[in-house]
């Protein structure tokens, strides 16, 4: 007897045109109006820094020198948080009406100048200019004018209390969605009448300070806003400030940890937005081509260089190979190259250092035993790329599998049951997102139930919207940004009776 | 005349009254000094056991009804009720006047009812639905944390404890909770009562014993996704330095500052709140 012969399921098909149709170069031409040099800014002007001494912000698409960026010590974040509370009184009494058409101006002024800041945030920071054309800029300028309605309507936010704003917050920002990251962050404290001493990356300074101009621009009061420049040392500068009410961060799960430490007894709150390593889940019922689109979104997106990543894509076995097929297709027509051309679909890898944690970490998955795929593809000769890669039979031990890569790197492991797509979904310390696809609502509102994470993407992927509250379970940080929960992580209650 | 019978103090927890694995216990004393009974130190391995418990417990009360879980919470004022004057003669223990230590057993009932009331209505008030830009129905509900450490403060042993304990399980999470040092007897008083309240056991667990002896635990445990506690300086800096390796959720109440247990303002909508996580999810809209 042998058993009867399972019928292959159909291969994804293929069109094949070789090389008949190449693209031609199409470089975005718009002028980034990038100053060769850039101090703090602090008290609503530009100060040289007290340490003397600056730094060069390279453009990873070519790793050509864009600007020399002031480097900030202790006494210039002091004198920062200095002005940030010389300011603190009269922005915290301003009715909030009046708060509100600050932020309104800021918004405005931020789409006028939309394309020269995506033009800036490309060059210095790798991602392809339709990324921060159509993504990162529409999406900063939304945060201002979603949070600057809110700076009038704060008694409507938490029935029973009022909110009072903190003071003084610190902010230290990560360098994959430079400003937009400053949009989450800024957006949210000035409605509720704090002021702020904020510190972007040290690879992505450039949309941080030319956003000054807007500040000054839209006659915002000195001091409400001040932007310091420099890497850990100025960051934990920021982070330790005594003036601090406040510290909220964006970054990795590691630093987000010794911050917590450091903050240990001095009664600052504390808000973390940390790593990520979400589980995409697709069941077999699934739209499989949408479901494709969303995977490919997923992890490519911004060169992978995201918290909520869909890093782990959990395929139900009996439509892996399908998936997997249609996946590698898909990969080949990805265009990796200068995130300044405006057919670049991944651009540039953020920095050096970021590029070597990739190999790394792609070595390691290639050394325990998992299968590679990236599709043939030319890369730069200068500047820090790296291909879309895939890898199949990975396991849950899998390195691969379970840190967090930030970068275009996709693992992909299968499950037979709903139960046991919850169990390797939730089979991590972090808990930002998840993505899952099934054309079963009752199985989506199951999974969205299981799922340990703060946001959950069904038959959809890495969306975002101010009026959505984002944020992570466990070791992905605590705290919400955007929608009227993430106010109250800027504010203090007060009881109305 | 007859000589009555005294009650040996334990531990609820898991839905079973414990003494202490490590078989230690400390003497308790009335306000005059006369010796009243021995109070279990409860130890590390008894704080890992009653977190366990928890973990057991946790799954199916979250999964309850928010009705459910009302008429629960409200059938513990009922216990605790019908037992006000033994509730009263346990705070007065530590002293102070009957009519203080009966204000205090009342203000508890109280605040237990006002929470009852609590279970079918925070997830219309915190959670949301957002109007994003994009073709999608989005929405933000609540969802417990999951295990909560509860460290009560050393005064007001009663209310403080339930002020604590309550919106953590309104919220749909189970507790491991640390009674007042000083008047640990209320706490155990209280969890004859929670075993007779419908509460499935390992919901709430109480332990007694030294806080510096478990606040190192409590602080570095990763199954415990928060902790509640009144605490000094020292603590607080231990709590939050323990906390940072799993990145565990801390709301801290300065023991020095000033606090009015017995507030309305101590009880409410947001203590429920700092104990819940957010998840929105995204659906498009389409056909």
């Amino acid at each position: 007897m042998h058993s009867p012969k399972r019928t292959a399921r159909p291969v994804a098909r293929e069109l094949l045109f070789g090389n008949l149709w190449e693209y031609d170069a199409a470089p975005e031409s718009s002028p980034a109006f990038i100053d060769a040099s850039y101090g703090l800014f602090i008290g609503g002007k530009w100060v040289a820094p007290k340490t003397r001494k600056t730094f060069y912000s390279i453009s990873p698409r070519n790793e050509e020198k864009l600007s020399e960026i002031a480097l900030a010590g202790a006494a210039d974040v002091d004198a920062a948080y200095q002005a940030a509370a010389k300011a603190f009184p009269a922005w915290s009494k301003l009715p909030g009406s009046e708060r509100a058409k600050y932020l309104f101006r800021i918004a405005r002024l931020l789409q006028d100048r939309a394309r020269e800041f995506a033009v800036a945030e490309t060059l210095d920071g790798g991602k392809p200019i339709k990324e921060s054309r159509d993504f990162d800029l529409p999406m900063a300028a939304a945060h201002f004018f979603y949070h600057a309605g809110w700076a009038d309507k704060l008694n409507y936010v938490t029935p029973g209390r009022v909110l009072e704003p903190l003071g003084v917050v610190g902010q230290v920002i990560p360098w994959n969605f430079p400003l937009l990251m400053l949009a989450w962050k800024l957006a949210p404290a000035l409605a509720t009448g704090n002021t702020v001493v904020i510190k972007p990356a040290e690879t992505t300074s450039i949309t941080a300070l030319k956003f000054a101009s807007i500040l000054q621009d839209a006659g915002l009061p000195p001091g409400v806003i001040n932007i310091v420049t420099g890497a850990g040392d100025t960051g934990a500068a920021v982070v330790n400030h005594p003036l601090a009410a406040k510290i909220a961060f964006t970054g990795s799960t590691a630093v987000g940890k010794s911050i917590q430490r450091a903050l240990a007894g001095t009664g600052k709150r504390l808000t973390l937005e940390l790593g990520g390593k979400a589980a995409n889940i697709v069941f077999e019922d699934a739209p499989i081509d949408q479901a494709v689109e969303g995977i490919i979104n997923g992890i490519f997106f911004n060169q992978g260089h995201v918290c909520c990543a869909g890093s782990r894509l959990l395929v139900q076995e009996s439509i892996a190979n399908q998936v997997l097929s249609k996946l590698k297709i898909r990969m080949k027509s990805l265009r990796t190259g200068d995130p300044l051309d405006k057919n670049t679909d991944v651009g540039a890898i953020n920095s050096r250092a970021q590029l070597d944690r990739i190999h790394e970490l792609v070595a390691s998955g290639v050394a325990e035993g998992a299968e590679l795929y990236q599709p043939v593809c030319e890369l730069p000769h200068k500047g820090f790329y790296f291909p879309p890669t895939l890898f199949s039979k990975v396991s849950q031990s899998h390195r691969i599998a379970r840190d967090e890569i930030f970068g275009p790197v996709l693992s992909i492991l299968t499950f037979r049951t709903p139960e046991e797509a919850i169990e390797k979904a939730n089979n991590t310390h972090y808990g930002l997102s998840a993505g899952v696809w099934t054309d079963k609502g009752s199985l989506i509102l199951k999974m969205s139930n299981e799922l340990k994470a703060g946001v959950v993407w069904a038959n959809s992927y890495n969306k975002f919207d101010p009026s959505s509250p984002f944020g992570g379970y466990k070791e992905s940080g605590f705290g919400r940004e955007g929608g009227k929960q993430g106010l109250l992580d800027y504010a203090k209650l007060k009881a109305t009776f | 005349m007859r000589l009555h019978i005294t009650k040996t103090p334990k531990c609820y927890v898991g839905g079973s009254f414990i003494r202490s694995e490590g078989g230690r216990v400390a003497p308790l004393c009335d306000a005059k000094g006369t010796f009243f009974a021995n109070i279990p130190l409860c130890t590390r391995k008894d704080l890992r056991n009653a977190v366990e418990a928890a973990a057991k417990a946790g799954p199916n009360w979250a999964g309850r009804s928010a009705y459910n879980r009302g008429q629960i919470l409200y059938r513990l004022a009922e216990m605790l009720e019908a037992r006000t004057p033994e509730m009263t003669e346990a705070i007065l223990i530590g002293g102070g006047s009957r009519a203080k230590a009966n204000r205090e057993v009342v203000a508890s009932i109280d605040r237990i009812v006002h929470y009852a009331g609590w279970t079918d209505k925070f997830p219309a008030l915190l959670g949301s639905v957002n109007p994003v830009a994009s073709s999608h129905f989005n929405f933000t509900v609540t969802e417990p944390m999951g295990i909560i450490g509860i460290i009560a403060p050393d005064d007001v042993p009663l209310l403080g404890l339930v002020s604590l304990v309550l919106p953590a399980i309104t919220g749909g999470n189970s507790v491991v909770t640390l009674a007042s040092n000083k008047q640990p007897y209320p706490a155990i008083l209280l969890g004859e009562m929670l075993a007779t309240s419908d509460l499935p056991g390992g919901v709430v667990n109480l332990l007694t014993g030294q806080r510096d002896e478990l606040i190192p635990t409590f602080a570095s445990h990763a199954h415990l996704r928060g902790v509640t506690a009144v605490a000094d300086l020292v603590e607080r800096q231990a709590l939050q330095n323990g906390a940072a390796d799993s990145v565990k959720r801390l709301k801290l109440i300065a023991v020095e500052d000033p606090m009015d247990w017995y507030s309305e303002s101590a009880q409410g909508l947001y203590e429920i709140r700092d104990h819940l996580e957010l998840k929105t999810t995204w659906h498009p809209i389409g056909g």
